[in-house]
């Protein structure tokens, strides 16, 4: 069984004075995410990803097209029991303690009151804010309250946990304590759905990706397997002259470094570029295959090519 | 079903109870109320008409402010700061069990409000008066009466608060408030009107909420009886009026998209 399934589903806004005028929020989208995997939703800000979000827990509903959560139609509040949530930039009821808050969660979700107590003490020790149980949440920080936030997730032990950005606002050690979390829950057999656009965290934590821009989805599968779609380059090192035109009209990317240039083009090209090296009597010293990562494919998904995004110092040669 | 309610309807008068503001004009109510004595010391033989008209004005007007100013961030101060996404979206909470329990979280912290402004003016009154009795029990029907005046104007704020921002919820709330005050004047205009211009008068002044029936502080300050069949009438026109508010609000609040 699916743990998400969504067919066709689409969101579209009214917009204009007069509401005549749509605007596309959710393009068709048909995805599937299997019970027990890490799948990590992609997409730069404004893609969609938070609007899937919505339509998944029934906070807005599709236009066209139907979703199902653990085999349940999202309609139906009777599969909520089983599905905990971390909104984005999530903000709580600041006159409450998180003892009090996760209570409050604990007893919205159903839990007995005999084991609510310790639920809800294990749930924030995981994330380690035991000592800060009795302090009013309008005394925390950003990713203080970011982890109460992951305990309220997780304390009424759901089967599906969504979270959206869930590293947003946490500083190393809190992001590779929610990462390890993450994987800790997975292991238990838990299925988490996680929308991100930090792509190392993707990149190690998840199954399978999605990668959604404008409201469409552009790619989707295991990361390894995307991966392997972007074409790969390759890195030449050499020293000597730093522009070297039949270089350029391959369109390498350059970079000197004193007397020492490095130069990144498609793999394709290799042998034409040895041989402008060789007439430019240039000496190699190095080349390399550059591993694609899933930043290269999100940003090949989204339209952007890496080089656009690349900074430092860049000569053409 | 009944434990969902009840943990939202605390959660509310949780957070009610722990605003400061909300002391203040508990505060600020039984200052009036002190004040109201001095009043009518200086008012020669009718400080206790005095006492009671002020007194139960401070109540039901400090109480109706209190109301307006925390039902009208009821649902629209959540969908802002997103707390109700983590009770809607992951938690078997249907759409009306939180508009229900936001309603009976504000009510029971008005009723706990009223309480304490009443213990107040009952100690005014024992002060001025030198003692208790039968005679005063009209002051509890014109208290129960100022507490369906809360049930009303909660319904009404709660039901601006899931489409309307709290500034334009507070301005519709207060002006609801106004007129309704009036509603028996109304009727009153209506009967004089003739053709379309009666039947539209009319139909507007059943369809405000009709506060001034609940207004009964002038009567018991003149030590009239308030009748049986007046206190069930009442409750029943609350219960029935604030019901199908509550119901709008919950068709409203069902087809919202929460953004």
């Amino acid at each position: 069984m699916a743990a998400i399934e969504t067919r066709d589903l689409e969101k579209s806004y009214k917009t204009g004075f007069f509401r005549n005028k749509t605007k596309p929020g959710l393009k068709p989208l048909t995805l599937s995410v299997e019970e027990g995997e890490i799948f990590g939703y992609l997409g730069p800000n404004g893609a969609g990803k938070t609007t899937t979000i919505k339509l998944l827990l029934g906070l807005a509903f599709p236009s066209a097209g139907s979703a199902s959560v653990l085999g349940h139609d999202v309609r139906d509040i009777s599969i909520k029991r089983q599905i905990g949530f971390l909104p984005e930039q999530p903000y709580f009821y600041d006159h409450l303690t998180p003892l009090e808050l996760l209570d409050y969660y604990a007893r919205l979700s159903g839990v007995a009151s005999d084991v609510r107590r310790r639920a809800v003490e294990r749930a924030l020790s995981r994330v380690g804010m035991s000592e800060h149980g009795r302090t009013q949440l309008r005394k925390f920080s950003k990713g203080m309250v970011q982890r109460v936030g992951i305990a309220q997730a997780i304390v009424h032990d759901p089967k599906l946990i969504i979270l959206d950005e869930p590293m947003s606002g946490l500083d190393p050690i809190g992001r590779r304590q929610v990462r390890d979390l993450v994987q800790e829950l997975n292991d238990e057999g838990k299925t988490i759905f996680f929308s991100t656009h930090i792509l190392s965290d993707a990149e190690t934590l998840c199954d399978r990706v999605a990668v959604l821009n404008r409201g469409e989805l552009r790619g989707i599968g295991v990361v390894a397997d995307l991966v392997c779609q972007v074409s790969g380059d390759v890195e030449l090192v050499w020293s000597g002259p730093q522009a070297i035109p039949d270089l350029s009209a391959m369109g390498a990317r350059c970079h000197a470094t004193g007397e020492v240039v490095r130069a990144i083009l498609p793999e394709r090209q290799l042998d034409q570029a040895l041989e402008a090296l060789r007439s430019n009597r240039a000496r190699l010293t190095s080349v390399t295959p550059v591993r694609a990562t899933l930043e290269d494919y999100f940003l090949s998904q989204i339209g952007q090519a890496p080089d656009q995004q690349s900074a430092g110092k860049e000569v053409r040669a | 079903m009944m434990g969902r309610l009840w943990a939202i309807a605390w959660n509310t008068f949780r957070e009610a109870v722990r605003d400061r503001v909300l002391y203040n004009l508990i505060l600020f109510a039984l200052l009036m109320v002190m004040a109201s004595v001095l009043f009518g010391q200086i008012s020669l033989a009718i400080n206790r008409i005095v006492l009671i008209n002020l007194g139960l004005t401070s109540i039901s007007l400090f109480g109706i402010v209190i109301a307006i100013f925390i039902g009208i961030g009821l649902v629209s101060k959540e969908i802002d700061k997103r707390t109700l996404y983590t009770v809607l979206a992951a938690r078997p909470v249907h759409r009306w069990e939180f508009i229900v329990g936001k309603f009976l979280g504000l009510v029971l912290t008005l009723t706990v409000n009223a309480l304490l402004m009443s213990l107040g003016f009952f100690a005014a009154v024992f002060y001025v008066s030198g003692k208790l009795g039968a005679a005063d029990l009209p002051l509890l029907a014109a208290i129960y009466f100022i507490l369906l005046e809360f049930v009303l104007i909660t319904a009404l704020a709660l039901f601006f608060s899931t489409f309307s921002t709290p500034v334009f919820s507070s301005i519709f709330a207060f002006a609801l408030f106004a007129v309704g005050t009036f509603a028996d004047d109304m009727r009153g205009f209506a009967q004089m009107a003739s053709g379309a211009t009666r039947w539209a008068m009319m139909g507007a002044a059943y369809l405000v909420p009709n506060f001034s029936a609940l207004n009964v502080i002038g009567r018991v300050a003149h030590d009239n009886a308030i009748a049986p069949r007046l206190i069930l009438f009442n409750t029943l026109y609350v219960v029935v009026y604030a019901g199908a508010v509550l119901t709008a609000s919950v068709w409203i609040f069902r087809q919202r998209n929460l953004k």
